[in-house]
């Protein structure tokens, strides 16, 4: 696998911009791409960043209030009447409170809709565990024809909701509201369904999605000046898995993944169910340890949450441990 | 198409469902009887459909929110020439388009919608009339509902929704048999008054007998009419409606009849058809 050429980062003061605002700016250039492409607002549109497609197409956006059960099948008959819905609400709501109409409605039959889930993670902040999605990804990914995209940046995001507007099939895009770090920039591919190497390494590797790739590479950069060799991966796409690639990034012998979600059911189980079939060594997973949030500014509570590059640096040296 | 003629079809699909329902040993025949009339109207004379082209552009859209009453839905669509009728006692069985809930997965023609997980369906049907009014398009949505359905919240966010988006292509059908499952709508949860209750959601409402294909006719024409909001009909009906042991019986619901009740049903619905025969001879 050839590693992607990134931009130079600064670890200590990344330049910081919200993946919300690259969902918005992804489908305001499918808006342009294709005339079909409609969204559907959950009520909290300027915290989803929406509203910009609502201020560039007017007549293409639908105000939907609060009623998310609704505003998925509604986007379902959409779909089948050949529009590009796209649905957007806090992450909590529009994979919880809908998800049997997800699952129903738009699985089954494969309808077109996508789906933005905003505020995923804790970094959602003072808001608390009400309102800081943790389970999307465990609970969108098990659901036959859906695909679930984490992307790890500003960029990426864009990238991603445009690539959902363009290919067929229910998507479900996780995104954040804090400014978080960009690492990678317009040029950077993103090759869906692909796990993309973003550092070589020969003794551990990292697989991480979301936020977690920053802290992932700051955690290996680190790991570097112990004398140890970590690869770092991004794997923004979750489903569909990428299992020949993440075959090919567990050759290292020991795996560490780093999600800002819960464990269980997330990214690292999608990684340890296919490595587990494939090549099954040592893994150790960064993430949310079945609990629930709470209030706090956004960096405090990864802190607090051990989801951070420190998090990532200490499971690095815990699996190499357990490395025969 | 003629109210004779439309009244003749209702015949032949209620005595599909009874046979449908008893090859398969499971299914919903109480609630299949109670919309044969409704759905074969829709199909047979108010939709812009065309079974030699199931996905033409102009199409008017049905979405079966009670999914579970499938086998009315599939008699119908076989009868209306989407599928050779011999299909129909396939019903339930492994690898068959006619899925015990709809699946339009399966490739079935004539099907828009998966649906029988109740509450959703409306919402969908909307989705449909929606994109006909942003496209200026002259496609219609159809949507029928249980009853008992309406104990979903889901449903009165459709309801919400479509009249604040003046959804007047929109048309909505309440079976209104008065059972679900547990026994009399009343008694599981109080519903009533279920006119005033769509009226204040904004709904264009007309209460008709859901037996009487003159009635239902003259309903669909005044749902068209109303051009500022969506219509719902309210259709009073019987469950089990034509076979006398089912009907007004909730465990007609989802039960099966054996080989002896399919019998007597099949008998039954023949004797009354030739009587209704007779009748309108006159």
């Amino acid at each position: 696998m050839k590693k992607t050429e990134l931009p130079k980062i600064d670890f200590e003061k990344p330049e910081l911009e919200s993946t919300r605002e690259g969902y918005a700016q992804g489908l305001i250039k499918a808006g342009e791409n294709n005339p079909d492409v409609v969204a559907l607002g959950g009520d909290i549109t300027s915290s989803t960043k929406v509203s910009l497609f609502k201020e560039k197409f007017p007549d293409r956006f639908m105000s939907m209030g609060i009623a998310e059960q609704n505003m998925a099948a509604t986007a379902c008959g959409l779909a089948l009447a050949g529009k590009v819905p796209f649905f957007s609400t806090y992450g909590v709501f529009a994979s919880g409170r809908c998800w049997e109409q997800i699952r129903t409605s738009i699985c089954y039959g494969e309808a077109n809709v996508k789906i933005g889930g905003a505020h995923g993670g804790v970094s959602v902040g003072p808001d608390g565990a009400t309102h800081q999605a943790l389970e999307e990804v465990a609970i969108m990914r098990c659901i036959p024809n859906m695909q679930v995209l984490v992307p790890c940046d500003v960029h990426e995001t864009e990238k991603a909701t445009l690539w959902a507007a363009e290919n067929k099939g229910p998507v479900y895009i996780r995104f954040g509201r804090d400014a978080m770090p960009i690492i990678t920039d317009e040029k950077t591919p993103f090759d869906f369904g692909k796990i993309a190497k973003y550092k070589e390494g020969t003794d551990v590797s990292i697989i991480a999605c979301g936020p977690l790739v920053f802290d992932s590479l700051k955690a290996a950069f680190q790991l570097e000046k112990e004398g140890i060799s970590a690869a770092v991966y991004n794997l923004s796409t979750i489903k569909p898995m990428d299992v020949e690639g993440v075959l090919e990034a567990s050759k290292t012998g020991a795996v560490v993944t780093a999600e800002e979600a819960q464990v269980m059911g997330g990214m690292g189980s999608a990684v340890a169910e296919s490595l587990v079939k494939t090549n099954p060594v040592p893994m150790e997973f960064v993430g949310v340890q079945d609990r629930f949030g709470e209030s706090g500014e956004a960096r405090e509570l990864m802190h607090v949450f051990n989801v951070t590059y420190k998090d990532v640096f200490a499971a690095a040296k815990k699996v190499l441990a357990r490395k025969k | 198409m003629e109210i004779k003629e439309l009244e003749k079809k209702t015949w032949t699909i209620r005595k599909d469902i009874i046979k449908m329902i008893a090859a398969a040993g499971s299914g919903h025949p109480g609630g299949s009887l109670s919309a044969t009339d409704v759905m074969t109207v829709l199909y047979f004379d108010e939709m812009n459909v065309d079974p030699a082209s199931p996905k033409k552009e102009d199409r008017d859209y049905f979405v079966l929110s009670k999914g579970h009453v499938c086998p009315a839905l599939y008699a119908v669509l076989a009868r209306r020439g989407y599928f050779d009728p011999a299909e129909l006692i396939t019903l339930r069985k492994l690898g068959s388009r006619l899925q015990g809930h709809p699946g339009i997965n399966k490739g079935l023609p004539g099907l828009e919608a998966s649906t029988g997980s109740l509450g959703q369906g409306l919402s969908i049907a909307g989705g449909f009339a929606m994109a006909a009014k942003l496209d200026g398009k002259p496609n219609r949505a159809y949507c029928i509902l249980g009853d008992g359905e309406l104990d979903e919240g889901n449903v009165w966010e459709a309801a919400m929704s479509a009249a604040h988006y003046k959804l007047s292509n929109l048309c909505a059908i309440v079976d209104n048999n008065g059972l679900q499952i547990d026994g009399a709508l009343e008694d599981v949860m109080g519903l009533n008054p279920l006119f005033e209750k769509w009226k204040s959601f904004g709904w264009n409402v007309i209460e008709i007998d859901g037996h009487s294909v003159q009635e239902i006719k003259e309903a669909f024409a005044k749902a068209r009419e109303c051009k500022d909001a969506p219509s719902v009909i309210i259709a009073k009906t019987v469950k089990g409606k034509g076979v006398s042991f089912m009907e007004n019986v909730a465990g007609w619901h989802g039960v099966a009849p054996n080989e002896e009740q399919e019998k007597a049903a099949l008998a039954e619905l023949d004797e009354k058809e030739k009587q209704w025969e007779a009748a309108s001879a006159k």
